[in-house]
């Protein structure tokens, strides 16, 4: 598992070394010049220049990347041009709205969706199986930003139990936040709960059917306890590649989400910082959420090892 | 037999969804007998076992009764039968490569049934694991309880398996298909480890197979089964020398059948296909990041010429290298060195469009007639596919033309050609697939285990229309197989391979008469045999006598 754990290690920073190249790449392909952005379209040649000098515009390509990856490195990411603030404290004082809103969504599809697999395929054709499937089949359908009005009119405006919108900020508590969040959770969580829930079932139909589940059960095993011990842990093996799969899903879907519900974080900066032109809080956001989606990928690999005796010993 | 039979089946019938599946199935079990079950495919044997577990798919309507140590299995209540399985009636499996949970270490899952039984601590259950585990043959030294089932080697596995099933040291044991995944030394183990153990426990033993060998040598009692009834039952001497029923007779006929061959004028012109010093080798995972990555020789410097018109038996066991071989024969492969001469010219020197040319004179079997068709297609364009190889374009009137010619030669109908694969069995799917090889007029065919998935009486009909092609096409045939019989009945010539080396060659006849290599005679001495078998247990029966 040591050498399982050092390869992954090796991939995730091969991985993220990679995306930085494409992301600076693809950065300096783009049209706009950062220094006619800022002094605007009525500005003077030797003034352009002079500006391009001083933000260090005129080196060469790979002192630029080493340079702005060195900033990375450090968390120095530059200012940003519209709020004039470093882009760093933006990111770090959005991060945390975001990223527990992304944790409470995943652990809500994660507890609703693998004990409603399991109840639809134990109960393969019955009344909770297509009850379930019904469900779900509904909740892939909604889009989410509709089901979160649904939720404010509900629990906000008719229920009055949490507010519709806004974050009041992490000194207020820890009870007012994770009532601001609770609902965009729920909004977010739903179209992946049910999602999740279909591959649970479907892994979980097959697995039941394999050969040492009926092993199992020749030893003795009543029915319930094969399943749970047997057929679920195999069952859990595609059920963990798709959620790694929809971390990433979780963040891009914050930005609607975000929106709906005027909460203050990194969705929500992204969307202002892409129609306000922001080019570098727009990259860097970019490669944060690079970042974040390669880190969970690489946490979901350990996963499979701790599930997947077969893939720990091929390293 | 004294008092009443451990396990006594009367009248069983059983029908899935409505579907007859078994009928009036009568079969009684003594404690310390071995009762062996035989049929083919679809004849009801493995339903009978899941009967007696109460483990059939759901929709299994049985009736009649099941009578084990005076209980009707059938009217027992679920957690009753939770108690007697494991516990009171264990049992094997067929495929040992998924009978294990790949996510659990064989300690776990041996120890599970004494936990769950017994109720035994962690600890206790795991050391009754280990000694359970050095009583089939897999000691501490050879194997942790650590281990994970992908770790283990096919006939390791199975004995784990067989671990399982006799922890309680139930009375009973049901071994369905125990060997039929395993190479034939490794059987041989296998078997004999069941045989001691029934000894030893005085256990009643069920062996189901579809081998009339295996099931002579190992049973005291046989019941044959068709189409979920029980044709013919008796104790295995007296079954074999007074048999009644014509499917018995069919049974044993064809488990011995030699297709009838008229042996090739030996008037060696230049070989059809030469091998020399071939070398394949396979890159492994690297162990380190920065060490070279090691390599596994599949095979190793093999030398053998084909004279046309001849067939070549090569027999090894899984693992050896023989699908490699042939990989590379047909040129799907290339080889790290030797080459391959075929018609004259070596394949790896020619280009594409001359390699295109060749392939029309070589073409394949494979084993699996289920894997190799794609199910989406019709049966015309499956059997078309190879006249993509054809240096003139071929309309679609020439193409139904050749396919059904091709149809028609192996025993099925031109109209064959508009049904879907899943409309035939799996012995006229085996046919399609000559069909599909005989479209270019081949030379050569290699064919890679054709019979090994096939019930022994439609083995019977693929061999001969193997045989009656060679007569009448001139063709010559590279026939893989692990099993010896098979081999035996169609080759002229055999090659033994072992861990990618050709141990021994020679003449058919010559070779099994008279095995020179230690690994060919080992390998003859454990393929079980019928009339060996029975000449056995007759002395048995006459010495008892005496």
């Amino acid at each position: 598992m040591f050498v399982y754990a050092l390869r992954r290690i090796a991939m995730l920073v091969a991985t993220l070394a990679v995306a930085t190249v494409v992301i600076f790449a693809v950065m300096e392909v783009l049209p706009g010049d950062p220094a006619a952005l800022i002094l605007g379209v009525e500005a003077r040649e030797d003034t352009l220049n002079a500006l391009r000098e001083q933000m260090g515009l005129n080196r060469p390509l790979h002192v630029r990347y080493l340079s702005w990856v060195t900033g990375l490195l450090t968390g120095d990411l530059g200012t940003s041009y519209t709020y004039s603030v470093p882009v760093s404290d933006l990111i770090n004082e959005r991060i945390g709205v975001t990223l527990p809103l992304a944790l409470i969504a995943l652990t809500l599809s994660t507890l609703i969706s693998i004990p409603l697999g399991v109840l639809a395929a134990a109960r393969h054709n019955r009344v909770a199986d297509v009850g379930i499937m019904a469900t779900t089949q509904l909740g892939i359908a909604i889009p989410n930003f509709w089901f979160a009005l649904l939720l404010v009119w509900m629990f906000a405006i008719t229920l009055r139990l949490v507010p519709s919108g806004g974050f009041p900020g992490w000194d207020a508590g820890l009870i007012p936040c994770l009532q601001a969040l609770i609902l965009p959770a729920v909004a977010l969580a739903l179209p992946q709960a049910s999602i999740l829930t279909r591959i649970m079932r479907s892994s979980l139909l097959d697995t039941l059917h394999d050969d040492y589940v009926r092993t199992a059960r020749a030893k003795g095993l009543s029915q319930r306890i094969a399943l749970w011990s047997h057929a679920v842990p195999n069952a859990l093996i595609p059920v963990l590649t798709i959620m790694g799969l929809q971390f990433s899903f979780l963040l891009t879907g914050t930005i609607i989400i975000e929106n709906v519900f005027f909460l203050p974080g990194i969705g929500r900066l992204i969307f202002q910082a892409i129609t306000q032109r922001d080019l570098i809080v727009v990259e860097s956001l970019i490669v944060v959420l690079v970042a974040a989606v390669i880190i969970v990928n690489f946490l979901v690999d350990l996963a499979y090892g701790v599930v997947d005796p077969r893939l720990r010993s091929r390293g | 037999m004294t008092g009443a039979p451990l396990l006594d089946i009367k009248g069983l019938d059983l029908a899935i969804g409505g579907t007859p599946i078994l009928k009036s199935v009568d079969l009684t079990v003594a404690e310390g007998e071995i009762h062996g079950v035989v049929g083919e495919s679809g004849s009801g044997k493995s339903m009978t076992a899941l009967t007696v577990m109460r483990l059939l798919p759901v929709g299994s309507r049985p009736f009649g009764t099941v009578c084990f140590q005076g209980l009707d299995l059938l009217a027992a209540n679920e957690p009753e039968m939770c108690s007697i399985r494991g516990r009171d009636i264990g049992m094997v499996f067929q495929e040992p490569m998924t009978a294990l949970n790949p996510v659990k270490t064989i300690g776990q899952q041996v120890a599970e049934g004494l936990r769950w039984h017994l109720r035994l601590s962690k600890a206790e259950a795991e050391s009754r694991a280990r000694s359970l585990l050095d009583r089939v043959g897999l000691p501490d030294a050879k194997l942790s309880l650590h281990r994970f089932p992908h770790q283990l080697s096919g006939g390791q596995r199975q004995r784990v398996v067989i671990a399982m099933a006799i922890a309680l040291n139930p009375p009973l044991l049901i071994a369905d298909e125990p060997t039929t995944a395993l190479d034939v030394t490794v059987q041989a183990q296998i078997l004999d480890l069941l045989r001691d153990l029934v000894a030893e426990h005085a256990m009643g033993l069920i062996l189901i197979s579809h081998d009339l060998a295996v099931v002579a040598d190992m049973a005291d009692r046989i019941t044959i089964m068709k189409d979920g009834t029980v044709v013919e039952a008796g104790e295995t001497v007296t079954l074999f020398e007074t048999m009644t029923h014509s499917y018995s007779k069919m049974l044993l006929t064809a488990s011995t059948h030699q297709p009838d061959r008229t042996a090739p004028d030996s008037a060696a012109e230049t070989p059809l296909l030469e091998v020399r010093d071939l070398v394949r080798e396979y890159t492994l995972p690297r162990r380190t990041l920065f060490s070279k990555a090691p390599t596994m020789r599949a095979v190793d410097t093999v030398s053998f010429a084909m004279e046309p018109g001849k067939s070549v038996g090569l027999v090894g066991e899984s693992g050896c290298g023989k699908s490699t071989l042939a990989r590379t024969i047909l040129a799907l492969d290339r080889p790290q060195g030797g080459n391959v001469h075929f018609e004259g010219d070596d394949l790896f020197a020619l280009d594409t469009e001359a390699l295109y040319e060749k392939r029309r004179h070589m073409q394949v079997v494979f084993q699996d007639p289920y894997g190799s068709f794609n199910p989406r297609h019709r049966v015309e364009r499956l059997v078309a596919e190879p006249l993509h190889l054809s240096p003139t374009p071929v309309t679609a009137i020439e193409r139904r033309e050749q396919v059904a010619e091709s149809l028609v030669r192996v025993g099925l109908s031109a109209d064959d050609m508009d049904k879907f694969p899943h409309e035939f069995s799996g012995g006229q799917r085996q046919r399609l697939a000559i069909a599909r090889a005989l479209i270019t007029h081949p030379r050569l065919i290699v064919a890679d285990e054709p019979v090994s998935a096939l019930d022994v009486s439609i083995r019977a009909q693929i061999l001969d229309l193997f045989a009656d092609m060679q007569a009448r096409l001139g063709l010559s045939y590279l026939f893989i197989s692990h099993d010896l019989t098979v081999v035996k009945a169609i080759t002229n010539e055999v090659l033994v391979m072992k861990d990618g080396r050709i141990v021994e060659r020679g003449p058919t006849e010559q070779v099994f008469a008279a095995p020179e290599h230690p690994y060919t005679k080992a390998l003859l001495a454990a393929a079980p045999d019928l009339d060996r078998a029975l000449a056995r247990r007759r002395r048995a029966r006459d010495a008892v006598e005496a």
